[in-house]
């Protein structure tokens, strides 16, 4: 409850007060998933530009959260899940053996389906990451990224009051925008999202999709959605799954009014899916 | 005809009650089930209940009731000079009755025409059939034995026919209920729940039942040993009645009972948290799902072991071995070789005990760290967190009150632990600091007063109970607050 008092003087720090590590670019080359003895995706090959918004569309169990997974090798913590291929982070392989995982998560964040905050505090929640990594040296440091971090998810003026409550208490689009933050405070390269707005009302999407255009100035933005309104408002490029291949990417707005492959077309007007 | 044989013929009833219900229902259903309210099955089981629930309550009524009418008829019938004697006397001779009646069962019914009226005769001639009865008996209650039988008979023969009745009547009654609309589903289910809150209302009521016995007979106790001298007595020393000492009372100090509980239980949880928290968190986030599904099973193992061979693997192992080297430690230290440690005492009977808590401790802290959320914890390790970051940080915090919890349950049993501490570390209630010594517990002691030829009148054997009552309200205790917190820890992710 101290906090809200300390807090008060820094509600004019700038939006941008640090500067934000330059995004960068993924690069994907035939990359092969499996769960066992099944396979998940098919030599896929993707480029998601830096500062650009790139959303991964498709049918239920297409593959596209699988391949977000891929980036920053969630998928190592199933124990089935084989990864094959190349997929380069500006430049850097990520499956190569040089890489720390650790490491690898810190610059490529992840905002997940549900929203998902520690059963801490508001403050803890953010604070996480930037403990985790030492990347504040002094108290002062850390109260500055946490409350930058909540002005970038555009939650701080909500939660200002109140940054000792439980992050549980939020509601749910506060929550997302909690997680948010939380990704942001560790000072990603890249955030991915696995349909970050399916559990929220539209009010709540709406700010968190403007929220999603703002990041773009300082991320790089992979989002997996499944309402192609979503994909058309807040993406550059968008890429088309289908039974676990690639059937199509480029920009958002050529796939959706003249795409390529006729699968694409029955997809978005809503002949398969 | 036998109860069994009653009862099987009962349920034979309910049975083919159940089949004709079935059948019948599918029949008024002209083929079309959609249309019945119930499912044919329903409609059986509705017929086997109404064939089978009267009638064996009725049985059950009347098995109760019957003996005490019985003989009630026979004991009116009693001569005026029993009549007079006192109500003890009376209830011997229906005593003796009630053999004579079961010996003269042993013969057929000419058979009985034969033996003699007096009972100095009669009694040699059941001898021969095995019978042996008391040699108190007086002629009447032969008479009276004879009428006991025929009561008998007459009460076994309505039964029979009446519970079969009700049986049947209940078998008809219910098909002929059987139509399209007939309920049946939400009748069968409401029977079905009054089952499960009988089963349910059994284990409350035994609960009350034992404390209630309890209660009585540590009232009797407190009556001859003041509660403080009990509660704050620093000595325990039940002496019991000898010949040299026909009016000994002893001493019942609690507190060495209570210290060397307690003194064991944290021995024992100091072995058992940590190497049961640590095995939980390997395999709640480090094993792959091979090696937890073979390690797993193997822990909890542990807790199958009967604690009492627990207790002979301190006796024979651990005791010694500590004593040995303590020995040896002794031999090095000052040069004199005698051991500290002794063979009973309060460390090996921690260590043992804790040893046999582990599998509780891991077990149940396994499933309250994997209970939460996958959520949680990728979304720490999203965030760039190490495992064991995520662990430390992440789902411990969010497991503890359920791993509080846990430990509380463990905690409960150590303290009503026995075995092992009778042969770890000795029955002596004493009172000291050094777990290299022996001490007992509240278990020992009353397995210690409760063994051998008691009658329960005397103080030495009544503590018992007050000690009972003691440990009752200790676990009692920790296991509301360990209900407490696991309660509390279910709202916490809603």
């Amino acid at each position: 409850m101290q906090m809200n008092t300390k807090f008060k003087p820094l509600e004019n720090v700038p939006l941008n007060a640090d500067p934000s590590p330059r995004a960068i670019s993924i690069c994907a080359e035939k990359v092969n998933v499996f769960y066992g003895e099944k396979q998940a995706l098919f030599d896929i090959d993707l480029n998601v530009g830096a500062n650009e918004v790139t959303s991964l569309i498709g049918p239920s169990g297409c593959g596209k959260s699988t391949f977000l997974r891929c980036m920053n090798r969630m998928n190592d913590t199933i124990d089935t899940c084989r990864v094959s291929g190349k997929i380069t982070l500006d430049g850097e392989d990520i499956y190569s053996r040089d890489i720390d995982v650790v490491e690898l998560r810190a610059r490529v964040g992840m905002v997940f389906q549900k929203p998902n905050p520690f059963p801490k505090s508001i403050f803890e929640n953010v604070a996480y990451g930037p403990r985790i990594h030492g990347l504040a040296h002094t108290k002062t440091d850390l109260e500055r990224i946490v409350v930058t971090s909540l002005q970038k998810a555009g939650l701080f003026e909500e939660v200002k009051d109140r940054l000792q409550q439980p992050g549980t208490s939020l509601s749910g689009g506060q929550q997302q925008r909690l997680c948010i933050a939380r990704a942001i405070a560790v000072q990603p390269e890249v955030i991915l999202m696995d349909e970050p707005c399916s559990a929220l009302d539209p009010i709540a999407t709406a700010i968190v999709e403007e929220l999603i255009d703002e990041l773009r100035q300082n991320y790089t933005i992979v989002i997996v959605t499944h309402s192609m309104q979503q994909a058309a408002r807040v993406s550059q490029q968008t890429a088309f799954f289908h039974l676990g291949n690639l059937v199509e990417t480029g920009p958002t707005e050529k796939i959706f009014t003249t795409p390529d492959d006729p699968r694409t077309e029955s997809y978005i007007t809503g002949r398969i899916g | 005809m036998s109860i069994l044989n009653i009862f099987f013929l009962v349920a034979a009833i309910g049975v083919s009650g159940y089949f004709l219900g079935r059948a019948r229902a599918k029949n008024v259903s002209g083929g079309d089930l959609s249309k019945l309210h119930s499912l044919p099955g329903y409609a059986g089981a509705y017929v086997f209940l109404w064939a089978t629930i009267p009638s064996v309550l009725f049985l059950a009524a009347w098995l109760m009731a019957a003996p005490f009418m019985l003989e009630n008829t026979v004991r009116t019938g009693f001569p005026q000079t029993e009549q007079d004697t006192s109500e003890n006397n009376q209830n011997l001779s229906m005593g003796m009755v009630r053999s004579l009646a079961g010996g003269l069962r042993e013969f057929s019914v000419d058979e009985r025409l034969g033996l003699p009226k007096i009972f100095e005769e009669i009694g040699p001639k059941l001898n021969e059939r095995g019978i042996v009865l008391g040699s108190n008996g007086q002629d009447f209650m032969i008479d009276a034995a004879y009428t006991l039988i025929a009561l008998q008979d007459k009460s076994r023969f309505w039964l029979t026919v009446i519970a079969i009745t009700t049986s049947f009547i209940g078998a008809v009654w219910a098909l002929s209920r059987i139509a399209i609309r007939l309920r049946a589903r939400n009748q069968v289910e409401t029977i079905i729940l009054a089952g499960l809150i009988a089963a349910s209302s059994i284990a409350v009521l035994s609960t009350i039942g034992i404390f209630l016995s309890m209660v009585a007979e540590s009232g009797r106790f407190f009556a001859s040993v003041p509660p403080m001298e009990f509660l704050f007595g620093t000595v325990w020393d039940p002496r019991f009645a000898a010949a040299d000492n026909p009016g000994a009372t002893g001493q019942f100090g609690l507190i060495p009972l209570l210290a060397g509980t307690i003194y064991i239980a944290l021995v024992a949880m100091i072995v058992a948290v940590p190497i049961g928290l640590f095995a939980a968190i390997y395999m709640a986030e480090y094993a792959s799902s091979r090696t937890r599904a073979i390690v797993k099973p193997l822990l909890e193992v542990l807790a199958g072991i009967p604690t009492i061979v627990y207790g002979f693997f301190a006796l024979v192992t651990v005791g010694p071995l500590l004593r040995d080297i303590s020995a040896q430690i002794a031999g090095i230290a000052t040069g004199d070789g005698a051991s500290f440690i002794q063979a009973q005492s309060v460390l090996t009977a921690g260590l043992v005990m804790g040893v046999m808590l582990i599998p509780f401790v891991s077990s149940l802290s396994d499933d309250v760290i994997t209970q939460v959320p996958a959520s949680m914890r990728e979304g720490s390790l999203g965030l760039g967190a190490t495992r064991s970051e995520t662990m430390v940080r992440v789902l411990l915090p969010a497991a503890l009150p359920g791993i509080v919890g846990a430990l509380l349950l463990t905690g409960s049993r150590a303290i009503g632990e026995t075995m092992i501490v009778v042969l770890a570390a000795g029955v002596a209630a004493r009172l000291t600091l050094n777990p290299f010594e022996p001490m007992t517990t509240v278990t020992v002691k009353i397995v210690n007063q409760l063994t051998g030829d008691l009658e329960f009148t005397s103080p030495q054997t009544l503590v018992a109970f007050a000690l009972g009552m003691t440990l009752f309200f200790i676990t009692l205790g920790l296991n509301v607050y360990a209900l407490y917190i696991v309660r509390k820890y279910r709202e916490q992710y809603e």
